[in-house]
């Protein structure tokens, strides 16, 4: 019964989103593909997936819910966050710490309380706020919780001043910037430099296992319909339409009566959580996580995975960032000095040409397919009748 | 005074006579005569007024002089993996390398140390060059031999230079502080309270600890007062310095950015860009002209504006004069620039940092007193931001170009329809902006390493700066980057540069929630909308 | 009775009280201590010539600028002994109160439909929880039908904001203005950019909701000001210059040297 209902309501949520469904469709497809093409297939047939692939997919994938966590405050409140890596990154510490905390006494200085990098630094206890981690509903709390408060305090203090336009956009980056400055510090307790890595085994599973990767695979994929689905519900809602009202006039829907800065927080959060999920699901798989995801690069190139697959269509955001983030795997891996040239072009190309992205190009085109289509179909029909 | 003469006269007689100096035998004599025989020869070397005997006695005092043994020649030697490069001593001819065995340092006792270090002493203290003099006296400042004492109440009458004669003043109230009568103590505790050197509070500690007296205790914790009081105050004073040492280089970084963002109101990522285009064409310039290093940046200055001017008015061309209006969308579009300028430096040049040479004229440091010294580079990066933000002051108040651009930003379409080429002026700001980004790193290209990254570092500080002073106000720009390079400076001590630098950004964050439009905000409907 | 700050009594049924009002920018003075009386039910034309502050007293009143010196008394329908100053509020809580504005320029949201512009101006829980499980009914969708009639927009109502012409959106702007329910609305220029037909429909319109409403406009064009046949305020430097039916202060001498410049 409550199935049903489910269905029922995730169909409603589809009614009008064409791209979501096939994109949903797509997505469903291609996972239970891939883990049975890699579980399922003999390593010697050619069709067979490397776990190797599997796990970069997997990272593929928590991109994609980072983009689209950026797309449901970018494209959809106007917030342009130029520090959403930050989100990630601590998510992706959480889930860090939980697995340093795994390793036990496993790590190359044996100590059972201890990760490897402060017995190095000569610490004898925990600190207090690697307390807890040990246990994983812990850590899993702290994914939501950690991005989740910073991005209400900050978006308290900044949507409530208003703060608007490049001004929020310079000062996310200023935040993020801080942070990695911050994380990059040996003593501030999470690894400094070399941050958090050597990772053995989440929940009891060997990390390096091709099950658990399989697992940790379907997982992010899991978790990305899912976020499509809130993110859709979101955008859906009555509170979806004053999000595009704040947008587009965002003094207009203040003398409408709306608390824009609260409407504004409610999205940053929740983009936050999303963030910090994909950043907890995205360090067991790359094994490591460090200050660099801080960098304000990161949080930039990821408005580039939004804008090139199309904004204000949160499908378009998923597809942007697997698509940029394959360009940069094969060119990082094919022409190292050519990545940067592309990556900067891709910023220049999709502003000036692409304002609406990929998704802004292909859907009108697919639409005019698909009513060219449709006509002769009609007028058989008429005719017949 | 009559010693002088004399020994002018005694040099002048000498100087022919330079290269037989040193008698042929003496590397024979320092090895196989006695120490008397050695404190003979020892006197007479130091004494002398040649200088290769002078540098012989410094040498010997240092532990660096040695003898050939096969030769009985005076050497020089340095290690070269186990074995020993000798040089000649009086020739400087290269005499090969050689064991350890063949060769022996010219033996060194403490009465003999003495006597050099003595007789040293009186020559330099008794030089006509004046920063020698000082080093001697310094020399002679820890030390509180008797013979020390001599040399200094020797010196005291002939000494003309008064910042000298202080230096010798302290040196005997330290001297007198440890030895003398309780009212000599009392007098030099009190005359060393005004003494700015190290010494004089070292002697006062240490006194401190020693004595029971207590008039001379009181004397002493009040001289200490003093001393400390005024350390605190140049302490100021030289992060006050500091301060507005990294205050001029933010200006710098952040003036180009006030025209662009501030005056335009477009948000150019490739700034940081800009300047690292400044700094590499400095180090162009030095690698094209290695024998005018000293000129090199003032021939890079108009270059690096011209290149870093250049690329502006390109990518105001090309890409932000389609994107007018749309401020996020102008943003990303500059990170792709920035991006692709970044990547181009690292394959033509390479990924690692270059070094730029600092010409002499701006190495070395000015002495204000024993506690504070200003470092020349940094005075002159001072002096420079402050010329380049009045120069740009100037140009836009009093020129004509300046009246376009201040017409074109304000009311476009009016001053499209007084016929200014608005398309041109936007074109020019752009390029101005961008020009003094380079200039900007010709500067900073003496202070940081000059890399692929050198304009990420500075880009976001040079946004919080432009945004903390308050968008479209040059002065505002300057304050905040004075304030916050000063503040900066200030919290450093207590918590690290990295802890400061945070903090700092952290206060911006919450200073721009509290005044969204900045220090100086212009007030008025036509902001607001 | 309640008494002002010159002393003077203020009537029983007035419904906005702009209590010596001064607003400075750089110490230019928008509002020179300006006092202004709306009472319920009343509709109220505002000229001047440009600079004279009506903009900025809209602004005030709307919590969008706050005054450097004076207040601005509201007086709720629900609770008509206790004054409100609104100068202590921001927009979102004065509009709450019951005060909506149409600004000068259209500002519809360009991409939403006519129907979901005018529903997001539906009176009702404004929180961000209450709009996520919102679900409209029956009584809301009659109120949207009524207004789209009201607004001759009923045929476009599912057209994009931004595909609407630029009359089109100065009613939609008001028809949201309606769906809202002020007690009080602030009508910045209506007719600017209308047709001859399309501004005596506006002056009708406003005719019919200052039935049930207060209503103050604020507008240039004179044919319009005759055609609301209401009383007139003339704003000049920041304070009223002169007040009166249409006639009366179009013959008075100092609004006559004021607008020719003398």
């Amino acid at each position: 019964m409550t199935t049903k209902l489910q269905g029922g309501s995730v169909t409603r949520l589809l009614l009008n989103d064409r791209g979501g469904r096939w994109f949903l469709a797509t997505l469903a497809i291609a996972t239970v593909l891939v883990l049975a093409l890699n579980l399922l297939v003999p390593e010697s047939s050619p069709l067979h997936v490397s776990t190797y692939m599997v796990t970069l997919l997997g990272k593929y994938l928590c991109y994609g819910l980072l983009a689209l966590a950026l797309d449901l405050v970018w494209g959809y409140c106007g917030i342009l966050s130029l520090g959403h890596g930050a989100f990630f990154a601590l998510g992706g510490y959480a889930m860090g710490m939980y697995l340093m905390r795994q390793i036990g006494d496993r790590g190359v200085y044996g100590n059972p309380d201890l990760p490897d990098f402060m017995v190095f630094l000569d610490w004898q206890t925990l600190p207090w706020y690697w307390q807890g981690f040990d246990q994983f509903w812990f850590a899993a709390l702290m994914v939501l919780l950690v991005p989740g408060v910073l991005a209400f305090l900050f978006g308290w203090l900044a949507f409530r001043s208003r703060v608007t336009g490049v001004y929020l956009s310079i000062i996310t980056q200023a935040l993020t910037y801080a942070l990695m400055l911050m994380f990059f510090q040996n003593d501030f307790g999470f690894g400094g430099n070399n941050g958090l890595t050597d990772f053995k085994d989440i929940l009891g599973f060997d990390l390096q296992a091709d099950s658990t990767r399989a697992v940790l695979f379907l997982l992010s994929s899991l978790a990305l319909i899912a976020g499509y689905l809130l993110c859709r519900a979101l955008v859906n809602s009555r509170y979806g339409r004053v999000l595009v009202a704040v947008r587009d006039a965002e003094s207009r829907t203040r003398f409408l009566g709306y608390r824009v800065e609260h409407f504004k927080l409610l999205a940053f959060v929740v983009s936050a959580m999303l963030a910090g999920i994909a950043g907890a699901l995205y360090v067991p798989q790359v094994g490591i996580i460090n200050p660099g995801e801080f960098s304000p690069i990161n949080s930039i190139e990821l408005v580039i995975w939004v804008a090139i697959g199309g904004r204000g269509t949160l499908f378009g955001a998923v597809i942007g960032a697997l698509m940029v983030s394959y360009a940069k795997t094969w060119f990082t891996g094919a022409f190292p000095e050519v990545w940067l040239f592309a990556l900067g072009a891709l910023f220049v190309v999709s502003t000036l040409w692409l304002p609406k992205g990929l998704v802004g190009v292909v859907g009108p085109v697919l639409e005019r397919w698909r009513t060219h289509r449709q006509q002769p179909a009609l007028k058989e029909v008429a005719d017949h009748g | 005074m009559k010693v002088l003469q004399r020994l002018a006269v005694l040099v002048m007689l000498c100087l022919p006579s330079l290269a037989q100096a040193l008698p042929d035998d003496l590397g024979q004599q320092l090895l196989k005569g006695s120490w008397t025989e050695r404190e003979q020869l020892a006197s007479t070397l130091a004494s002398s007024p040649d200088a290769l005997s002078l540098k012989a006695a410094q040498l010997w005092l240092d532990g660096e002089l040695f003898v050939l043994k096969s030769s009985k020649q005076l050497v020089l030697s340095v290690k070269e993996d186990k074995r020993y490069r000798v040089t000649d001593l009086v020739s400087g001819a290269d005499l090969g390398l050689h064991k350890k065995r063949a060769i022996k340092k010219v033996p060194l006792n403490n009465k003999l140390r003495g006597l050099l270090r003595t007789t040293l002493s009186l020559q330099n203290l008794q030089s006509p060059n004046k920063d020698l003099r000082r080093e001697a006296i310094e020399n002679l400042l820890g030390d509180t031999s008797a013979e020390s004492l001599a040399l200094l109440n020797q010196v005291q009458q002939q000494e003309q230079n008064t910042d000298l004669q202080a230096l010798i003043a302290t040196g005997l109230a330290v001297d007198a502080l440890e030895s003398g009568t309780p009212q000599e103590q009392i007098k030099a505790a009190q005359q060393l309270g005004d003494s700015n050197h190290p010494v004089a509070a070292q002697a006062l500690l240490a006194q401190q600890a020693n004595t029971d007296d207590q008039a001379l205790l009181a004397a002493i914790n009040k001289s200490l007062a003093d001393i400390e009081q005024r350390r605190r105050f140049y302490g100021a004073i030289e992060n006050t310095f500091f301060g507005l040492s990294l205050g001029s280089v933010l200006l710098l970084s952040a003036i180009g950015l006030a025209i662009t963002f501030g005056v335009m109101g477009v948000i150019n990522m490739a700034h940081g860009e800009m300047i690292m285009l400044g700094a590499y064409t400095t180090f162009v310039v030095q690698s094209l002209l290695p024998d005018h290093i000293g000129a090199s940046l003032f021939i890079s200055l108009p270059l690096a504006f011209l290149v870093a001017g250049a690329t502006g008015v390109l990518i105001e061309r090309t890409v932000i004069r389609h994107l007018y209006g749309r401020p996020l969308e102008t943003l990303l579009a500059t990170f792709g620039v920035s991006l692709i300028l970044q990547q181009a430096v690292r394959s033509i040049f390479s990924p690692l940092n270059q070094s730029v040479i600092t010409p002499e004229w701006m190495s070395g440091s000015i002495v204000i007193n024993e506690m504070l010294s200003l470092t020349v580079n940094r005075v002159v990066v001072i002096g420079f931001s402050l010329a380049v933000f009045l120069g740009l002051l100037f140009v836009l108040k009093y020129t004509r170009a300046g009246l376009s651009m201040r017409a074109v930003t304000q009311n476009r379409a009016m001053a499209s329809s007084m016929g200014i080429r608005t398309g041109q002026v936007d074109a020019l700001t752009f390029g101005l902006g961008s020009g003094i980004a380079g200039i900007a790193g010709v500067a900073l290209s003496q202070l940081t390493n000059v890399g692929p990254n050198l304009g990420q570092n500075y880009i976001i500080d040079s946004f919080m700066v432009v945004v903390f002073g308050g968008v479209g106000n040059l002065w505002g720009t300057f304050v905040a980057a004075m304030g916050l390079g000063i503040v900066n400076k200030f919290i450093e001590p207590w918590a690290g540069a990295v802890i400061a630098k945070i903090l700092v950004l952290v206060f911006i964050i919450l200073f721009i929630q509290k005044r969204p439009r900045g220090l100086f905000a212009l007030k008025g409907r036509a902001i607001e909308s | 009775m309640v008494e002002s700050t010159h002393g003077k009594s203020i009537p029983d049924d007035t419904l906005l009280y702009l209590d010596s009002v001064t607003v400075s920018f750089d110490g230019f003075k928008a509002l020179n201590d300006l006092s202004l009386l709306i009472r319920k039910g009343e509709l109220r034309a505002m000229i001047g010539p440009n600079g004279a502050g009506k903009s900025t007293m809209m602004d005030v009143i709307t919590g969008k600028t706050r005054p450097d010196e004076g207040k601005v008394l509201y007086r709720q329908a629900d609770n008509s002994s206790a004054d409100t100053d609104l100068t202590r509020f921001d927009e979102a809580a004065v509009a709450n109160m019951g005060i909506g504005r149409k600004f000068q320029k259209p500002s519809v949201i360009e991409s939403l439909t006519v129907w979901e512009n005018l529903e997001l101006a539906l009176a009702g829980r404004r929180s961000p929880f209450a709009t996520l499980f919102h679900r409209i009914d029956q009584t809301d969708e009659q109120k949207i039908s009524d207004t789209l009639d009201l607004i001759h927009l009923a045929e476009r109502r599912d057209d994009l904001g931004a595909n609407l012409s630029h009359g089109q959106k100065q009613w939609l702007e008001i028809g949201m203005l309606l769906l809202q329910e002020p007690e009080l609305l602030l009508v910045d220029e209506p007719a600017a950019g209308m047709t001859d037909e399309e501004t005596f429909r506006t002056a009708d319109l406003l005719r019919e909701i200052a039935r049930e409403r207060s209503v103050v406009v604020v507008e240039h064009d004179m044919e319009f000001i005759r055609a609301l046949d209401c009383r007139v305020t003339v704003l000049h430097e920041g304070h009223v210059l002169a007040e009166g039916s249409l006639d009366h202060v179009q013959n008075n001498q100092q609004v006559i040297d004021v607008y020719l410049g003398r």
